[in-house]
C-alpha cells in the first residue's frame, strides 16, 4: 500500500483492501472464463462427449449384477463415474490449463498486475467449480439409463454437495501443484495418461474389492477412489455397502484421505505456483513462443 | 564503484548503480549505472544481446540481479510488494493469452485490482472507455482478441500495461512490427503519456529514428555497460561524430566530412574562396544512426583485442 499517514489516510486503507478487489477481480474472472467455455463448441463437445460416452458403457451393461449380488452394475458404475467427474474436473482441469497458460504469458499478466496471482487462482477456483457441476449435471443422461436402481432422496442431495465442495477442495489446490511442476503444455498428456491409468484401481468400472490386494492399495491413495465411494454411498441402498472394502461407505475414513489431500494441495500449491511464477518474465514466454513457433510453423 | 552519499532527489524514479549480471560464468552486465527523472521518456538502445531486455526485467522486478543497488519508485525491485507493483506498468508483447477474451473486458477485468490503490490525487485505473479511446481501439472494444490483427493486438498491450495509470512505464520493443501509421500514433501516446500523465517512460527499441523523436534521453548499453548517455544532441556532440558538407562546384559533386562535427569552419573558407561557383551546398548533421554507428563499433571493436584507440581511428577512417 501507498504510504498514506493521516485520519483521512488510514480509512481509505481501511476501505481498500487491494486483495478484496483481488478476489473479487478473480470472481468476475472465472464467471468470464465459464461464460466462454459454456459458448465455445470444442469445450462443449467434451462436456457432452463424457456423459455420452458413460451412457453408451452403462447401455452396454445391461444385464451384468455386482459379482454376489443381484443388483445392476451399471447403477453402481453411474455414482463412481459422478466421483471420478470430481476428481477429473479439479485435477485435470487445474494442471492443463496452469501449463498452457503459463506457456502463452497469461501467467505473466497475472504477475505484473498488483494481487494478479491471487484474482488468478480464484477466477480458476470458480471455473473449474462450475464447470465441473456443469459436468455432473449432464451425467442425468446416463443416470437416466439406470433411475431404477438409485436412491434418491434428500440425505443423498446433501452428500452429493458434500463431496463435491470437499472434492473441489482436496483437487483444484493439487491440481495447481502438480501444473506447476509440469515445463511445457504437451507434458499434460502425461498426467492425462496417468489418471486415466488411475482409473484401473480406482473401483470406478468394478468394485474394488475385486482386484489384487496392491491395487486396492493404489486406489485408495487417491481421490478417484474415494470420491466414487463418497458418491456411492450417497445414491446406492445402504445394502450395496457390502461389497465395499470393509463392508461399510467408510465416511469418516473419506473425509480424512480427501483432507490430507485438501491439505497438502493447499500448503504446496502456493508454494509451487510461486516459484513457478518467479521464473516468469517477457523474455520466457518469448523463448517457449519462438519455440512453438519452430515447431508447429 | 563509488556511490554518492547525497540521496537521490524526489523525483527520481529510477536509480541504477553499479548493476551486474551473470548468467552461470558469463556476465551480461558489467556495471550498468542510470537514473530517470519523473515525466522523462528513456530509450535503452545497443545491439542484439547488449542486455537491454535483462536490465528491464530486473527493473521489473521479474529477474534477480548479481549485485549492484536499483531503486524504482524508491523501493528495491526485487522485494518491491504489490502496491509498488500497482504503481508499475509493464508492456508485455502477447501472444496466445486471454484469445477468447473481448478487448474491453479484459482491461476492465485488469482494470479492477488497482482500483484499491485509487487515491484522490492519483485515481486508478484508467476509465476504459477513455483508455481505448486513447489507444484507438474503441472500434474493436467488444471484438474477440484472437480476431485483432499484430498491431491491434500490441495497442491492447500498451493499454493493458498502463490500465493502473502507472507512474513508472516498461516497453520493451513496443514498436516491433507497428506501420508507419500506427508507430507514429504510439509515439503521440508516449507523448501524451509523459506531458499529462507525468509517467517515467523506459523503452527499448531498435529503431533509431524513433528513439531520436520520442526519448529525451538516450542510453546505449553495449558489451555489458551504458557506453553513452545524454540527449541525441548531446550525444552527437559528445562523440564528434562526423558532419559532412556536400556541395557542386564546376559541375562536380564534392563531399567532405568534418570529423570534429562541426562544418562551420569548413563552409566558411570553402565560400572565402571560390564562393561564387559552388553551389547546391548541403550540411548533413550527423544522425543518431551515425552516432550510435561510432560508438558500437568503438566498443565492439575493442572487445577481441585490446588496441581499442587503433582499431577505433581505423574504423573512423574506413567511414571518412
Amino acid at each position: 500500500m501507498t504510504e498514506v499517514t493521516g485520519t483521512t489516510g488510514t480509512a481509505i486503507r481501511a476501505r481498500q483492501d487491494p486483495r478484496a478487489f483481488a478476489v473479487r477481480a478473480g470472481l468476475v474472472r472465472g464467471l468470464i472464463e465459464v461464460r466462454q467455455s459454456l459458448t465455445n463448441a470444442s469445450d462443449l463437445t467434451w462436456f457432452f462427449f463424457v456423459p455420452i460416452t458413460f451412457t453408451v458403457v452403462l447401455v452396454f451393461m445391461r444385464g451384468s449384477t455386482v459379482p454376489g449380488t443381484d443388483f445392476a452394475l451399471g447403477a453402481m458404475v453411474l455414482p463412481s463415474m459422478v466421483g471420478m467427474s470430481i476428481a477429473y474436473g479439479g485435477l485435470i482441469g487445474a494442471s492443463s490449463t496452469l501449463a498452457v497458460e503459463r506457456e502463452d504469458g497469461t501467467l505473466l499478466r497475472a504477475k505484473a498486475t498488483p494481487h494478479g496471482m491471487l484474482g488468478y487462482l480464484v477466477g480458476k477456483i470458480v471455473n473449474y467449480s462450475l464447470t465441473t457441476l456443469f459436468t455432473l449435471v449432464i451425467l442425468v443422461i446416463p443416470a437416466w439409463t439406470v433411475r431404477d436402481e438409485l436412491q434418491v432422496d434428500a440425505q443423498s442431495w446433501l452428500i452429493l454437495a458434500g463431496i463435491f465442495v470437499l472434492g473441489m477442495i482436496a483437487t483444484i489446490p493439487m491440481g495447481t501443484a502438480l501444473g506447476s511442476l509440469l515445463t511445457s503444455s504437451t507434458q499434460t498428456g502425461l498426467l492425462l495418461l496417468g489418471s486415466v491409468l488411475l482409473i484401473a484401481p480406482s473401483g470406478i468400472f468394478y468394485p474394488i474389492t475385486a482386484l489384487p490386494t496392491w491395487m486396492q492399495w493404489v486406489g485408495q491413495a487417491f481421490p478417484f477412489y474415494w470420491l466414487g465411494l463418497g458418491a456411492r454411498s450417497a445414491l446406492l441402498p445402504d445394502a450395496m455397502a457390502a461389497v465395499e472394502i470393509g463392508g461399510s461407505w467408510r465416511t469418516a475414513e473419506m473425509v480424512a484421505v480427501l483432507g490430507v489431500w485438501a491439505i497438502a494441495g493447499l500448503v504446496l500449491a502456493p508454494v509451487l505456483l510461486r516459484r513457478m511464477a518467479r521464473r516468469e518474465s517477457g523474455s520466457s514466454v518469448a523463448e517457449r513462443r519462438d519455440k512453438w513457433l519452430t515447431r508447429f510453423a | 564503484m563509488m556511490h554518492s552519499p547525497t540521496r537521490p532527489p524526489a523525483d527520481e524514479v529510477l536509480d541504477v548503480r553499479d548493476l551486474w549480471m551473470r548468467y552461470g560464468t558469463k556476465d551480461v552486465l558489467t556495471g550498468v549505472s542510470f537514473t530517470a527523472r519523473r515525466g522523462e521518456v528513456v530509450a535503452l538502445l545497443g545491439p542484439n544481446g547488449a542486455g537491454k531486455t535483462t536490465t528491464i526485467e530486473i527493473l521489473e522486478g521479474f529477474r534477480t540481479r548479481s549485485a549492484g543497488d536499483v531503486s524504482v519508485l524508491g523501493s528495491d525491485p526485487a522485494t518491491g510488494g504489490e502496491a509498488w507493483r500497482a504503481r508499475i506498468g509493464v508492456v508485455l508483447q502477447s501472444w496466445r493469452d486471454h484469445v477468447r477474451w473481448r478487448v474491453r473486458e479484459l482491461l476492465a477485468y485488469l482494470g479492477r485490482f488497482y482500483a484499491a490503490y485509487s487515491t484522490p490525487d492519483h485515481p486508478r485505473p484508467w476509465d476504459v472507455d477513455e483508455l481505448l479511446a486513447v489507444v484507438g481501439l474503441t472500434d474493436h472494444a467488444h471484438q474477440k482478441i484472437k480476431s485483432l490483427s499484430g498491431g491491434q493486438r500490441r495497442r491492447l498491450d500498451v493499454a493493458i500495461g498502463i490500465v493502473g495509470r502507472p507512474e513508472l512505464v516498461f516497453l520493451d520493443e513496443p514498436t516491433a512490427g507497428f506501420d508507419p501509421h500506427a508507430r507514429r500514433e504510439f509515439h503521440e501516446l508516449i507523448h501524451r503519456l509523459a506531458d499529462f500523465e507525468e509517467s517515467t517512460i523506459l523503452l527499448t527499441t531498435h529503431d533509431l529514428a524513433e528513439a531520436e523523436r520520442v526519448a529525451d534521453r538516450i542510453l546505449v548499453l553495449a558489451d555489458g555497460m551504458i557506453i553513452a548517455d545524454g540527449s541525441a544532441d548531446e550525444l552527437a556532440r559528445q562523440m564528434a561524430t562526423p558532419a559532412e558538407v556536400h556541395w557542386t562546384q564546376g559541375g562536380q559533386r564534392h563531399v567532405h566530412v568534418a570529423t570534429t562535427g562541426d562544418a562551420t569552419g569548413f563552409v566558411r573558407e570553402l565560400l572565402a574562396g571560390d564562393g561564387e561557383s559552388v553551389s547546391q551546398l548541403q550540411v548533413k548533421g550527423a544522425t543518431l544512426e551515425d552516432t550510435y554507428m561510432t560508438l558500437v563499433e568503438r566498443i565492439e571493436s575493442r572487445r577481441p583485442i585490446d588496441e581499442g584507440d587503433q582499431l577505433t581511428r581505423r574504423a573512423q577512417e574506413v567511414r571518412s
